[in-house]
């Protein structure tokens, strides 16, 4: 008896062994697929998220978002906060500590003097870096130390994590990519294509545009992690392919954002072998409505500026009504299914600075119609309202792709239903959002009267997201058309409120400024239309552990914590 | 022979000019832009940054010039180091140090040398759509020469059909049928081309071929179709040919008659229609790569024009034009071979 006890502990020790004692590289290899396919490992010199993923295995920043959008210490040892006196009173420092004894990949140690040369490689004035927004009004960075950085601002600065936080900022090494500064940087393709990091996996092969070869970095500051010895990141295809390899065949642990019609989801779900999983961030689908005048028949140069209002839908009633006819939940049914949510706001997270305001989300024609009657604007024998030669005749664009064209219908048609005469027209989406000034199609030049697409903020941080709608960025021709404003909204106002949001540094006063910024450019006023607070699918085999769907930093940011379900 | 083939070289050269600049300008022309596919959370003034970063800022015919010099001189010099040095062909001669470190034609994507990545690329697609290419052949010869010799037969209607099929169906269509049923139903053929797939042991071989299989079928339908039409209607016009009945009247076997005499007439045109087709594999079955996930050189151009990656979809098309001009010299000289009619001196 006694010794039949015995041999049933030992057998239950030995069963629990994987559990208990977790070991680096122990549970073999992870497949990974992104279906559009990594080009670069540096984020420095790519905006592109696949890029910015792709790199965070192998990059990482000071801290992170969480899947909650709250900061969490990575190579730094904690937050600073002006509470823990990491940041200083006048908002215009803040300073890290680095964790101790943190190696690099290849053994050396990281240093502050690594972290000052991530701000050097970025921040230099010929490197054209992706993220340099992210070191906008840094004054210096200077180590105090060899595991403090202290980062002064010009100006004081109520949200400092820009530098160093976040998937954009990840620290690079110094010894790697010192001769790669300025105009020299696209010159260091081996540095580009593997940089030595702290992250759980180092990069074996990387083949461009087509797959990176991962293995557990051996110096990684977890001895127990990661769980997998190697990784494979393919990537290409279309996210059909993807989904189908995780959820229907099997052969793919992991496919990032899976943007398939609900019911074509559904199915493949069906095949068992995986669940999709959504989160949501800040990604808002929206109608701008244009405060000026789009109409061809004006000279080059003179539409969509200020020179010529809108002649309607600078009316406040009119904007109003075309929010009002717009089902949003039937359209999140129909595009988005379990991956979006209607919303009024254009902040929709984090929960905070989010207004709440809900009328928006039941279509009332009804009303739409009575503000146009009271608004003056009279249906005309062919249904179409007109006030003297005014008449209710919108261009609406939006961007080549399978979804904003089904929006486009069946918005038209309800817009049709109170009295519009609605055109449409899709723009492929290289054009539509490239910066080309000479292009007549680009969504910043804006020449039609309303236009749909897609937008959100990094981070957590709306301060300059809401900046964004300012008078001064407008796109125009002296700007090259450059600009944020894309709606052309200019409201004293407003651009008043938000300078004010750049000298507030409680975080309580920001949501509540942030909350107003929202609705007077939305609910209030209409010139934005929010449509569909937009989500993340994943497809997640099921026998991939420990993956947490992140929507505010890379979706890969726990890569570390993965493990495989026996 | 000789002087025609060096004449017809010489004269390549001022084409290949013009193409490369026709090709230059059409995509300057074109709207688009490398920053399209950048989040618009990056603002415009990093953009236009790293617009200058990638040498936008430069006028139109300079930006010309150097892609030219870059494109023959710059990456040919790369390429004789590399010969000289590695490769086992040219390795016992001296080595050259011709590239003395100017700027190579940078994807703007990748920020690497095109170069490189296109020889990356190239054995995948030479081995997917070249065995597809090569399979087609095989099967479209045999098919096109019976069908001919018994037409209106059984064999040569269910030919016609079949070929007709393979021919009118997308290999979007055929390909994607083939994962649903193969991958996802009976779960015998990965439905993802696994490009890292090392060749060391039988069982690495047998992977290879099982993910081959799939995309290799469904190119070899689509171009036996074809070809096996050109066969079928080429053998046609021989077949009643007034030297076939004197040869069958000498009292020559049916086997020599068809596949001696008719089969190397009917051969001349078909012979440059497969020639013509080799370009093609080079450029990749596009849609077919795409499906398949091969990510050979017709993902790449696909991918490079998505993003408006300008150098990379100049150099490949170009590189593609190259070979077309090629081909067509070889289809030209193969002609002189077959038909000794033909004589170019």
């Amino acid at each position: 008896m006694k010794f039949k006890a015995l041999m049933l502990g030992a057998v239950a020790s030995f069963a629990f062994a994987p559990a208990a004692f977790a070991q680096r590289g122990a549970d073999g290899h992870v497949n990974v697929i992104y279906w559009q396919a990594p080009s670069i490992l540096n984020p420095y010199l790519s905006g592109g998220t696949k890029d910015l993923e792709a790199s965070s295995l192998i990059i990482e920043p000071l801290g992170r978002y969480d899947q909650t959008g709250a900061l969490v210490p990575y190579l730094a040892t904690e937050i600073p906060t002006v509470a823990n006196g990491g940041v200083s009173a006048d908002l215009k420092t803040i300073t890290w500590k680095l964790k101790p004894g943190l190696l690099w990949a290849d053994g050396t140690p990281l240093t502050s003097a690594d972290v000052v040369f991530t701000a050097e490689y970025c921040m230099h004035p010929e490197g054209g870096c992706a993220q340099a927004a992210k070191f906008e009004g840094v004054d210096k960075v200077e180590a105090i130390d060899p595991t403090t950085v202290k980062v002064t601002f010009k100006e004081a600065k109520p949200n400092p994590y820009g530098p160093f936080m976040g998937a954009q900022a990840p620290i690079i090494q110094k010894a790697q990519f010192a001769e790669c500064l300025g105009a020299k940087a696209p010159e260091c393709t081996t540095a580009n294509f593997g940089p030595i990091g702290t992250g759980p996996f180092k990069v074996t092969e990387f083949r461009p545009n087509d797959v990176i070869s991962l293995e557990a970095n051996p110096n990684f500051r977890d001895p127990a992690k990661p769980a997998f010895a190697t990784m494979t990141l393919k990537g290409g295809g279309d996210a059909a392919a993807a989904g189908r390899s995780v959820l229907e065949t099997g052969e793919f642990d992991l496919a990032w954002n899976l943007q398939l019609a609900p019911d074509v989801l559904a199915n493949m779900a069906k095949g068992g072998k995986g669940e999709a999983r959504s989160g949501f961030g800040s990604l808002v689908e929206r109608i701008m409505v244009n405060q000026y005048s789009a109409d061809p028949s004006l000279p080059e140069g003179e539409r969509s500026t200020a020179k010529h209002p809108h002649p309607f839908l600078s009316d406040v009633n009119v904007r109003k009504a075309l929010s009002l006819a717009i089902d949003r939940p039937l359209l999140v049914e129909v595009g988005y299914g379990q991956a979006g949510r209607p919303t009024c706001d254009l902040v929709p997270a984090p929960a905070i600075y989010v207004s709440g305001r809900t009328e928006c989300q039941t279509q009332d024609l009804a009303a739409a119609n009575k503000l146009l009657d009271d608004a003056g604007y009279v249906r005309g024998a062919d249904g179409v309202r007109a006030k003297g030669d005014v008449r209710l005749k919108i261009l609406f664009q939006t961007s080549t792709n399978a979804v904003r064209q089904d929006f486009q219908a069946l918005i038209k048609q309800w817009w049709e239903e109170i009295g519009f005469e609605v055109e449409l027209r899709n723009v492929s989406a290289s054009v539509f959002f490239g910066g080309d000034p000479g292009s007549p199609d680009t969504f910043q030049k804006f020449y039609a009267d309303v236009q749909m697409y897609a937008n959100n903020f990094d981070g957590t941080d709306p301060e300059a997201y809401m900046a964004a709608q300012t008078c001064d960025k407008i796109p125009r021709p002296e700007s090259q058309w450059q600009g944020e404003n894309i709606a052309r909204i200019c409201i004293p106002e407003y651009d008043a409120l938000v300078a004010e949001l750049g000298k507030t540094g409680d975080i309580n006063a920001r949501a509540e400024i942030v909350k107003k910024l929202n609705n007077m450019i939305t609910n209030d006023s209409h010139m934005i239309i929010p449509l569909v607070d937009r989500g993340r699918v994943t497809g997640v085999a099921k026998t991939l552990g420990g993956f947490t769907l992140n929507t505010w930093d890379s979706e890969l940011w726990n890569a570390a914590d993965w493990y495989r379900i026996k | 022979m000789l002087t025609f083939i060096i004449r017809r070289l010489f004269l390549a050269i001022p084409t290949l000019l013009v193409i490369s600049l026709i090709i230059f300008l059409l995509l300057e022309l074109a709207p688009g832009d490398p920053m399209a596919q950048v989040p618009l959370t990056v603002p415009p003034e990093v953009k236009e940054k790293m617009r200058l970063a990638l040498g936008l800022g430069e006028p139109l015919h300079i930006r010309y010039i150097k892609w030219v010099w870059q494109f023959f001189v710059v990456e040919p010099s790369v390429l004789i180091d590399w010969l000289t040095r590695e490769s086992a062909l040219f390795g016992w001669l001296p080595d050259t140090t011709l590239y003395d470190g100017q700027l190579r034609v940078l994807s703007w994507q990748t920020r690497s040398p095109v170069m490189d990545i296109v020889v990356q690329r190239l054995p995948q697609t030479m081995w997917v759509v070249g065995m597809g290419y090569l399979f087609g052949v095989m099967i479209a010869l045999p098919i096109g020469i019976y069908s001919a010799y018994r037409q209106y037969s059984i064999f040569d209607q269910v030919g016609t059909f079949i070929s007709m099929v393979g021919f009118s169906v997308p290999t979007f269509f055929t390909g994607v049928l083939l994962i649903v049923i193969f991958s996802v139903e009976l779960g015998w053929f990965p439905s993802i081309y696994d490009t890292t797939l090392v060749v060391n042991s039988w069982d690495s071989f047998m992977m290879q071929v099982r993910q081959m299989v799939m995309p290799v079928t469904v190119l070899a339908l689509f171009n036996a179709a074809q070809i096996s039409r050109f066969m079928r209607s080429s053998m046609l016009d021989n077949l009643t040919q007034d030297y076939v009945r004197t040869a069958r009247a000498k009292g020559l076997s049916e086997r020599a008659v068809v596949l001696g005499h008719v089969l190397r007439n009917s051969m001349i045109p078909v012979v440059t229609v497969i020639a013509l087709g080799v370009p093609q594999v080079f450029g990749g079955a596009i849609i077919t790569e795409q499906v398949f996930k091969v990510n050979g050189l017709g993902q790449l151009l696909i991918g490079a024009i998505e993003a408006n990656d300008l150098p990379m979809v100049q150099t490949l098309t170009f590189i593609f034009a190259l070979l077309i001009v090629v081909f067509n010299l070889i289809a030209d000289v193969l002609y002189g071979i077959i038909d000794p009619r033909i004589r170019y001196d």
